[in-house]
């Protein structure tokens, strides 16, 4: 017990640095990658190829003055951007890093908890992130992070809606809601894409969608709301908002990862962990995980600028009126389908 | 009406068809095209590392030239400073003294030659007015500096570098 909670405390800061790292490294890859798909550079003058960006980056945010308006709510000012970067970094304590790693006899877990209901667990905390953003744009006190705020309300709530329908499609044919089982039936190529491909086209577009990122960045607008719900932070507060930006990609890009695209699977995993060992094995899918996740990341990039951001009712139209009757539509035709299967006898 | 050009062109608006509406497709499309910008070579310039090459008619800093002996071929007869249409140049004559052939070629010759590159639009006008081929613009980019005073060349600045035997 004792040995098995230091491994659990130890997995817990990992897994926290290399969100935070991740989260860093993703301003300064976002940053790159639009400079290439711009013909243009990016950052190149901090460090060789401009790595040491995101920490030049970081002290500035430090150093800058931090600004509190006079009408703001104080308290609630600051528990905004505070709840924000927390909710983000909760997500990812029911992800399944890898498969048991066996070192020395010890059996080490690679997740920080299997709990039965994980999937059911990121979608409270997605719900919650929203509150980060709606305190902080009502405490502000100003009436373009107020409408900011209320977008990013109306938004989350519309997709959180077609977001679960989506799932529940997939949960039909998985049978359980802990990631770490879902992650175990698509063992090798099993992978949930294959046999829900339009439910995972629902669930990434909701992601999008839920993580405020372009075409659905309303909330932070910045042709017509100024800076959206942040338009009065400034210093390490505005970059806690943005940070947890960017966790929330990586998070998101994690759960899609290990819902539909077979999380630390990948073909011929059993003839490798024969040859390299089981402590390395698992590792090489942990790999393979990350190496999903990035490109993830990267696609939320390339569609970031690539597509220019939808108005208000289009995005609402899409919410409502096609993805809510696309995800029930997927679900009878899961059903229908996995019972003439199981009828067939397939 | 009918129009004169006759390159009017009635534009119908047709609805848009299944393929339209699904959104995905063109979604596609504009992934495809951005992806194609990816592995393009930038066009970015570093600017103080690299350098853009000049056209060959660029017209730069000024400078006054010397001829095959290195003399000063400027004899101050200014009528650079007249065509001039910004007014950014201005000198003052002097008489060549004895023993000092070896410096000017004319007889006369200026002692302060001075442009106000703030002034200076870069039409090339003095270059073209010279009848001694005294002028050209044929230097680099005309640095920045912190005063105003700063930009007002003298021949310090101006005349060419002497000939080294």
């Amino acid at each position: 017990m004792g040995t098995d909670l230091i491994f659990r405390i130890v997995l817990i800061v990992i897994i926290f640095l290399i969100s935070l790292v991740v989260a860093m490294y993703s301003t300064y890859a976002e940053r790159k990658i639009a400079a290439f798909f711009q013909d243009r550079i990016g950052p190149n003058r901090a460090g060789p190829w401009g790595i040491l960006q995101p920490l030049a980056d970081g002290g500035k945010m430090f150093l800058k003055e931090e600004i509190i308006p006079t009408n703001a709510t104080p308290f609630l000012f600051i528990v905004g951007p505070c709840l924000a970067i927390l909710t983000a970094c909760i997500g990812s304590a029911v992800i399944p890093w890898g498969q048991k790693m066996v070192v020395g006899g010890h059996t080490i877990d690679l997740q920080v908890t299997d709990i039965n209901v994980g999937v059911l667990y990121i979608f409270g905390v997605v719900s919650l992130g929203v509150y980060g953003v709606m305190i902080g744009g009502w405490a502000s006190n100003n009436k373009y992070s107020l409408l900011g705020a209320i977008r990013a309300a109306s938004q989350n709530i519309s997709y959180e809606i077609s977001m679960g329908l989506s799932i529940i499609a997939l949960l039909m044919l998985t049978g359980t809601l802990s990631l770490k089982e879902i992650a175990e039936q698509q063992h090798g190529a099993n992978w949930n894409v294959i046999r829900q491909p339009l439910g995972f086209i629902l669930f990434i577009v909701c992601a999008f969608a839920e993580t405020n990122r372009t075409p659905f960045d309303l909330p932070e607008c910045e042709t017509e709301l100024v800076g959206g719900y942040h338009t009065e932070y400034s210093s390490m507060k505005l970059g806690f908002y943005l940070f947890a930006e960017y966790i929330n990609m990586f998070i998101s890009s994690a759960v899609m990862a290990t819902l539909y695209w077979g999380g630390y699977n990948y073909p011929g995993m059993d003839w490798v962990t024969a040859h390299v060992g089981p402590a390395i094995g698992p590792l090489i899918g942990t790999v393979v995980l990350f190496a999903k996740i990035f490109l993830f990341i990267f696609f939320f990039m390339w569609v970031r600028w690539t597509i220019p951001r939808f108005r208000y009712d289009q995005l609402m139209d899409l919410g409502w009126k096609i993805l809510i009757p696309l995800a029930i539509g997927n679900i009878v035709l899961t059903g229908v389908v996995s019972t003439a299967l199981k009828h067939f006898g397939f | 009406m009918e129009s004169l050009s006759n390159k009017k062109k009635v534009l119908e608006v047709k609805p848009l068809n299944l393929m339209e509406r699904a959104y995905l497709p063109a979604i596609i499309g504009g992934l495809a095209t951005t992806m194609k910008h990816f592995f393009k070579k930038p066009v970015t310039i570093s600017y103080p590392e690299e350098k853009r090459e000049f056209s060959e008619n660029f017209r730069g800093m000024h400078s006054l030239k010397r001829d095959e002996n290195g003399k000063e071929r400027c004899t101050a007869c200014g009528l650079c400073a007249l065509s001039c249409p910004a007014e950014a140049i201005t000198m003052t004559a002097a008489e060549r003294q004895k023993g000092e052939e070896h410096l000017y070629r004319e007889e006369k010759y200026a002692a302060v030659y001075e442009i106000n590159m703030l002034r200076c639009i870069f039409c090339g006008l003095c270059e073209e007015a010279c009848p001694k081929e005294a002028i050209y613009l044929d230097g680099d980019i005309v640095p920045a500096d912190y005063l105003r005073k700063d930009f007002i060349y003298g021949k310090d600045k101006l005349v060419e570098a002497p000939l080294n035997q």
